[in-house]
């Protein structure tokens, strides 16, 4: 049992942790996030040059076969850094999904292109009645000829509107929430058919909401016929690298506010001088760090084949997660007082990062009934 | 990263689970289970298996008996005998006195004592809280003067756990008036047959007899029973309380607690259905069950870093270990109370040698005093808000 980074992981640590730090400053965010398209194409190439979007691909497609601690090294320092950049959409959920998905000869086009920073992608799944399920899909995917009719409109697709190219989920065969015959599709974002309409979210990033009208596909767009299976394990790994991101911010949070203690002054001393304060400020550290450990835990759990073993780990770390968040980023806020109810003070952006991450791939509450229902995490009933 | 534990780990787990499981009495171990209170024969017992098999005082120097364990195998230790529901070694004795009479005392005082607190010879108690001194600790007035070659000591202690079982008491005594609060304390050694102690039982909310007053009246000590350097006792205690990190979280007690909680709630119904499948209880259940998970992660990590770290260095998430673990305690002693229902009602404790025959199942007879009781887990050994005002300090730099 060991939670030391290896040397290659405390590399590509501080690698990471000194882009944000040199390039990832809370005034220069506001600036990429003003560009066109809502993130800077300079911070992409930056983040091409120091390799991260190959990390979950092996190194004979260009990538450097990292596995979810890695993942979470890099999204750990994104969250403190607020990155803007589809990073999220692309390489975890993207990237995951070819990595799982696709074929050999599909992902050895692909992932060098990704691994390059040449290709952003997106993964439209949600739809508007769907909310946490995976499986209530109801796009459909007709046969025509030897290929396909894709229809239906998917919701909050995370950085739709970056993408060029798309992987949606449509039914084959069965009924909306039929856990089989859903298929994962790969389509370019500019075929005939697909339209998109882009939108910025809460948290200062990009969705869009994407329809399929009669979107003609050859046999080969279709990825996988019955991917719920996958769909679920790379939903497991995004939601352990939400998680890591969650942590950074919450770290970010943290880190201000106790510098705001020790400088602000009122009634002649610092702030943090105060006992309600002091142990207002040890609570949040308390959520901190039961929640980094939870983030670990999904990490390590990320990867664990069995669905129910893993799922029952993430849902854990999600449940932890949202709880820690909330309190964390509430208190984060009264703490400051009126600073920090600004838009130009950073702390707010914090706050809502988390909270749109806890409203991502089920929140606190919805996990916490899955987990309640599955058994919980200790000991069996009689 | 590696949440793995190693072969010879993963065996030693098996060791510890075998051991705790068979050689311990299952009459006592049951009574730890069930929350019953632990009679001084059960303690005596439980503590000389575990000495006989040289695991009373695996903390201890290597030369008194202890163990030189990595802190993976100390937390499996401890983590498996949790589960097991074996009483921990009188705490007096192993996780308090005993390291300080090993680091400050005297050849001398060390013989004399060490092998008889190892084996519960002595049964130890603490004679550290008085009247007026709870979180200020260092204001203590109970006085010791030099006469000769013995101490006079007069004065009170209170909270003193378990003293109606203890021959001895180790406690903190003002040798110099004069000095300074923090100094000026002194770490004697007194035998409870002393003339002039008299034990005075103090009824908690449960009904139980755990604490007790001490007083002291002209009590005669041999100064051959100080430890270490008279009016260096203040220092002595910081390293006492400072001592006892990992095992405060009591993971594992509270992963035994969620096991009976299961099995319990399976034998009560609400209606039609047993309570262990109602959506609200079970959701209520596994919000403990995920703090309680991401305690154990937050202890396996100061664990692993205790490897690196120097002795008394602090990882910053230790502090959390007793201000989380205090809270799921108590979190799950009110799930039992959901469990049993009215049968928390009837009092049926019989330490007024009296024995009302049991009324509802035999298992709730015990929730109510329990969840009344673990209200002190946030209060004994620094308030959980003394432990903030610590962390804030030391941690938050505040």
């Amino acid at each position: 049992m060991d939670f030391d980074l290896s040397d290659d992981q405390r590399l590509l640590k501080d690698s990471v942790d000194r882009f944000i730090t040199d390039q990832y400053g809370f005034e220069q965010r506001k600036k990429y996030m003003h560009e066109a398209g809502g993130h800077s194409e300079k911070m992409w190439a930056q983040i091409t040059d120091i390799g991260l979007f190959g990390l979950p691909f092996e190194e004979t497609l260009g990538g450097f076969g990292g596995g979810a601690v890695e993942t979470a090294i890099v999204m750990e320092a994104f969250g403190r850094g607020l990155v803007v950049e589809p990073y999220f959409a692309t390489v975890i959920l993207g990237g995951g999904l070819l990595r799982r998905a696709a074929s050999e000869s599909v992902l050895g086009a692909l992932a060098p292109r990704v691994a390059a920073g040449k290709l952003k992608l997106a993964f439209a799944h949600l739809e508007r009645h769907s909310r946490y399920d995976l499986a209530d899909v109801t796009t459909t995917a007709r046969k025509d000829g030897t290929g396909y009719l894709l229809d239906g409109a998917k919701s909050v697709v995370l950085h739709g509107d970056a993408a060029n190219k798309i992987l949606l989920t449509a039914r084959i065969k069965g009924h909306r929430r039929d856990r089989s015959g859903i298929g994962l599709f790969l389509v370019d974002a500019g075929t005939p058919g697909v339209a998109g309409r882009g939108y910025p979210t809460q948290d200062g990033l990009r969705a869009a909401e994407i329809t399929f009208t009669n979107v003609r596909v050859t046999a080969d767009a279709l990825l996988n016929d019955d991917a719920l299976p996958l769909i679920e394990h790379v939903v497991d790994e995004a939601i352990a690298a939400l998680c890591a991101e969650a942590v950074g911010c919450m770290q970010a949070m943290q880190d201000l506010t106790l510098d705001y203690l020790k400088t602000r002054k009122q009634f002649g001393r610092p702030i943090g001088s105060f006992q309600v304060l002091q142990h207002r400020s040890v609570d949040m550290l308390v959520a901190l760090e039961q929640a980094r450990s939870m983030a670990m835990f999904a990490a390590v759990m990320a990867s664990e084949e069995n669905p129910i073993e893993r799922r029952k780990a993430i849902s854990a770390a999600k449940v932890q997660i949202g709880r820690s968040a909330r309190h964390i980023g509430q208190e984060a806020i009264q703490l400051h007082g009126g600073i920090g109810m600004t838009d130009e003070y950073a702390v707010g952006h914090y706050f809502k990062r988390v909270t749109m991450i806890d409203q991502l791939f089920g929140d606190a509450d919805t996990h916490l009934a899955w987990l309640a229902k599955h058994g919980g995490l200790f000991g069996h009933a009689a | 990263m590696d949440l793995n534990f190693t072969p010879e780990e993963r065996a030693f787990r098996e060791e510890a689970r075998t051991f705790f499981n068979t050689a311990i009495p299952e009459a006592i171990r049951t009574k730890v289970a069930e929350g019953e209170g632990l009679t001084r024969d059960d303690l005596v017992t439980s503590q000389r298996i575990l000495n006989q098999h040289g695991w009373a005082t695996v903390n201890w120097p290597k030369e008194w008996g202890g163990q030189d364990w990595s802190p993976v195998q100390v937390y499996l230790y401890q983590d498996e005998m949790q589960q097991a529901n074996v009483p921990a070694p009188i705490p007096f004795n192993v996780s308090m006195v005993g390291p300080v009479i090993a680091q400050f005392g005297s050849q001398e005082i060390k013989q004399r004592f060490l092998p008889a607190t190892a084996n519960a010879d002595i049964f130890w108690c603490q004679g550290f809280s008085e009247p007026g001194s709870g979180s200020d600790l260092a204001s203590l007035r109970t006085k010791a003067e030099r006469k000769g070659d013995k101490y006079i000591v007069n004065g009170q202690k209170t909270w003193t756990t378990l003293a109606q079982y203890a021959n001895w008491i180790f406690c903190l005594v003002r040798t110099d008036p004069a000095a300074k609060s923090q100094e000026g304390i002194s770490f004697l050694l007194i035998d409870m047959k002393s003339p002039g102690i008299t034990v005075r039982p103090i009824v908690t909310i449960d009904g139980g007899r755990e604490v007790n007053e001490v007083f002291f009246d002209d009590v005669e000590v041999p100064v051959e029973n100080l430890v270490g350097v008279e009016n260096k006792g203040w220092d002595y205690a910081k390293f006492l309380l400072g001592n006892e990190r990992t095992g405060i979280a009591r993971v594992g007690a509270s992963k035994a607690k969620i096991a009976r909680i299961k099995q319990l709630a399976a034998l009560e119904f609400a209606g039609e259905t047993p309570l262990i499948e109602s959506p609200r209880f079970l959701e209520k259940l596994a919000a403990v069950e995920v703090e309680l998970k991401a305690l154990e992660m937050t202890q396996l990590r100061v664990v692993s870093d205790e490897r690196k770290r120097a002795k008394g260095g602090q990882n910053p998430a230790s502090s959390i270990l007793k201000l989380k673990g205090s809270v799921i305690q108590q979190q799950l002693t009110e799930l039992l109370m959901d469990v049993v229902g009215p049968f928390a009602l009837p009092y049926q404790r019989d330490f007024d040698g009296k024995n009302e025959p049991i009324v509802g199942p035999e298992y709730a007879t015990e929730a109510a005093p329990m969840y009344f009781n673990y209200r002190k887990v946030s209060i004994y050994g620094g308030s959980n808000e003394i432990q903030r005002n610590i962390i804030a300090k030391a941690i938050l730099g505040l």
